[in-house]
């Protein structure tokens, strides 16, 4: 038999599904997928995962596009700036494929997987780590895996303690009370949570049995579909379900520690501010578990003689000569003598130019806010407090002397269309 | 664009490391720290790469092990390739012959080397001078003018040391004066040469025969009317680095935005190594005026007309003024600093007043606990 060296086996493979619009995200998301999306000053959202599986020693992943893939397909690239550019293993752009029977978009996070059962079975994996591209979070995976592999686990699920007011938003695992984190049951968005256990969209598998879970689903869903009947490919809808009814083992594993989705303005803008909130458990210098990201080539920020920044993030490149408060300003920003920025988040190249305010605002890549133009309000300075909300301006756009965005408002508007 | 796999770059990190001893005590004039997140060494290499030239060598004599870290595979200068490599030279002798004492000697060191590329011009650069600059038009009029060396020069008053040229009209240099006593405006030598492969072989040779080890006097003084050098104006931005002042001043002069544009623009990016550190957190009552801060750093006082370098904190009602603090030192609370120079990891405890004068920059070394 020929040795191919190249598909030397690995114990784990992580899948990360990074297919996902990201609709909410609305005008952020008009030309890149919601992975792409930069956060943090100088990170895009996939970096988080990426990261975690470079520091939990996952070095094989495969990363599932469809919508969009261009701005993220660059970025990945070899997979050089989280260590994953390997001989054997590394970092796999898996877009959709056409085949002889002529299928090719995803449809649906299991199917996604299904069709890219001969990547992973190239690496003759024990388990598949499947991990979502919306969230921001330091794990470790490989702690996850001991778990699942002390449990005996068939898929082990990470979760979450929330509040019981927050758990009506998650998928919640109810679990046994005499078998400590078996899943014996579980429920989506309930209007009365039985347990506050919600899920994170993390999934360690046993990959023999995940692959078992896949031909079963596909078979099926093509079935009803040819049957004229509604069908779906999808983890939480369908794999997980099969496994529990046939009884399989099921583990959750309590993670403790910050996770914020970011699939939505406001908790993009939400998660952006906990960067600056002393109070917030995500602690981006700690050296131990870094989180990797391109890198932009670019000179330290400079502040002038007018600058006034406080309680906020600059990243390199920027030149800032007005005034920052409760920001996080973006690599190779500008913000001009007078121009005023406010609780508001200023994403890579954008241009606040003089006399210009920019307050409780997203304001996208290389978008340019003129002179003496606002952009967002305060919410205390609304008559209704119901009509505030973050305004937002997309990538790319040109934001006119004196023009006004109201809070709320968003640049192009895409909600109409 | 046609690629310049005919030249061979030559960095020499480790001359004029007498000219900035504090700075150099445990590294190469190469690896000395600049700008906030630079080497300088990532000057001549990114202009080399910018300019098209994928293969170099990096000669280094001693301390060289922040260089090699520095340097690592390349792979930050997009060196690592099929047609495209960095070496790195460290002395090797033969039998007694230990450290080479000049440009000549360290160059006879690598004649397998030279040899052995394809190259047909080699560009030679040390690393005292940071600037931006693109080595083709030079190329290019080396072998328009059919010279055996082109020596790149700006114009402007000596400060200490230095190589100055006198050329006639036609650019050729008639006269070569070595650390000279000048007054006013003179040509003064960036250490940036081009020299056709074929020719420098030929003086290395040469020079190995007689015994010669300094370029300059050996090479550029002695053969200057037997050989055909020409000068060529460099009139970008440079600051010249030849002791403890002029580095203060070189970082310093940063802080003026044409100065920093002419260094760093966007065709001509300075490539250095990657930290992964993240975007620079500003706290409640910070307050920063003219400086430039790099990433990783947490500033809770307040920073003046200075040069902050990656990982650096900086505590709550702390004053720190024209001080340049390089990579990971930690300033405490209330403490208050002028006219320093804090080197890597170096710990200031809460409470310390440091100063000095911008004339007579205070230079504290490597991990010192104040």
């Amino acid at each position: 038999m020929v040795d191919l060296d190249m598909y030397i086996k690995k114990e784990c493979v992580a899948m990360l599904l990074a297919g996902g619009q990201g609709s909410r995200l609305y005008a952020l998301t008009q030309d890149m997928a919601k992975p792409a999306v930069p956060y943090g000053g100088k990170y895009r959202i996939i970096d988080f995962p990426l990261s975690n599986c470079t520091n939990s020693g996952i070095d094989t992943v495969g990363v599932l596009t469809q919508y969009q893939p261009l701005v993220l397909n660059d970025y990945i690239g070899n997979g050089q700036p989280w260590g994953l550019d390997k001989t054997r293993g590394g970092v796999h752009v898996l877009p959709p494929y056409e085949t002889s029977s002529g299928k090719s978009w995803f449809e649906g996070t299991a199917n996604a997987i299904y069709q890219n059962i001969n990547f992973i079975e190239r690496y003759n994996p024990e388990y598949v780590v499947v991990l979502g591209g919306d969230h921001i979070y330091k794990m470790d995976y490989s702690k996850m895996l001991a778990f699942h592999k002390e449990n005996d686990a068939d898929c082990t699920i990470a979760v979450l303690n929330v509040s019981m007011e927050e758990a009506t938003r998650f998928g919640i695992m109810i679990c046994d009370p005499n078998e400590p984190n078996r899943i014996i049951d579980f429920e989506e968005k309930p209007a009365h949570p039985r347990s506050t256990l919600a899920s994170m969209g993390i999934y360690v598998f046993t990959w023999e049995k995940l692959r078992k879970y896949l031909v079963k689903n596909e078979e099926e869903a093509n079935a009803k579909r040819d049957a004229g009947e509604s069908w779906s490919k999808d983890f939480g809808k369908d794999i997980i379900p099969m496994m529990r009814e046939d009884n399989q083992r099921l583990f959750a594993y309590n993670f403790e520690g910050y996770w914020k989705d970011v699939g939505t303005l406001d908790s993009l803008w939400d998660a952006n501010m906990d960067i600056i909130d002393p109070n917030v458990p995500l602690d981006l210098y700690d050296d131990s578990w870094k989180i990797y990201s391109r890198n932009p080539i670019m000179p330290p920020q400079y502040q002038g003689e007018n600058a006034q920044v406080e309680n906020s993030v600059v990243a390199e490149g920027s030149d800032i000569d007005g005034s920052v408060d409760f920001s996080v300003i973006f690599s190779g920003v500008t913000v001009e003598t007078d121009a005023t920025i406010n609780y508001s988040i200023v994403m890579p190249g954008a241009v606040i130019k003089s006399g210009a305010t920019v307050e409780y605002a997203i304001v996208g890549e290389n978008t340019i806010v003129e002179s003496n133009a606002h952009v967002g309000a305060k919410p205390e300075t609304m008559d209704n407090r119901d009509d505030w909300g973050i305004a937002v301006v997309g990538h790319n756009q040109v934001i006119k002397e004196n023009q006004v965005v109201a809070p709320k408002q968003m640049v192009p508007d895409i909600r109409k269309k | 664009m046609a690629s310049n796999n005919n030249v061979l770059g030559l960095i020499f990190a480790n001359m004029h490391d007498d000219t900035i001893e504090t700075l150099t005590k445990t590294r190469t004039t190469g690896s000395v720290l600049f700008g906030g997140r630079y080497r300088l060494i990532d000057f001549p290499l990114s202009n080399m790469v910018n300019s098209g030239i994928n293969e170099i060598g990096v000669i280094t004599k001693r301390n060289y092990q922040s260089l090699m870290d520095h340097l690592g595979s390349g792979k930050e200068w997009d060196l690592v390739g099929k047609n495209s490599g960095l070496k790195l030279f460290p002395p090797y002798g033969r039998n007694e012959s230990v450290l080479y004492a000049g440009r000549l000697e360290a160059l006879k060191g690598i004649v397998g080397y030279i040899e052995n590329t394809s190259a047909d011009y080699v560009v030679m650069s040390d690393c005292d001078a940071p600037m931006t600059i693109n080595y083709k038009p030079i190329i290019k009029a080396h072998i328009e003018k059919n010279a055996d060396i082109t020596a790149v020069y700006t114009v402007g008053n000596l400060y200490k040391t230095g190589t100055i040229f006198s050329m006639n009209e036609d650019g050729r240099v008639v006269d070569v004066m070595i650390n000279p006593e000048t007054d006013g405006d003179c040509n003064i030598s960036l250490n940036t040469y081009v020299v056709k492969k074929a020719f420098l072989l030929q003086i290395i040779k040469e020079a190995s025969s007689r015994g010669a080890v300094s370029f300059e006097r050996s090479v550029l003084q002695d053969s200057k009317d037997t050989i055909n050098i020409y000068g060529y104006e460099f009139t970008g931005y440079t600051s010249r680095i030849n002791d403890l002042y002029s580095y203060y001043k070189a970082n310093m002069n940063l802080l003026d935005k044409t100065n920093r544009n002419a260094l760093f623009t966007s065709t001509r990016p300075i490539y250095t190594k990657v930290k992964d550190t993240c975007p620079s957190k500003f706290g409640l009552d910070s307050k920063v005026k003219n400086s430039l801060i790099a990433d990783g750093c947490i500033i809770e006082g307040t920073v003046e007309n200075s040069v902050i370098f990656r990982g650096v904190k900086i505590g709550k009602n702390t004053v720190v003024k024209d001080s340049i603090v390089m990579q990971n030192s930690i300033i405490g609370n209330d403490c208050n600093l002028s006219c320093m120079i804090l080197d890597k990891n170096v710990n200031v405890s809460d409470g310390k007043i440091l100063s000095s004068a911008k004339t007579t920059p205070l230079f504290i070394s490597k991990k010192t606990n104040v």
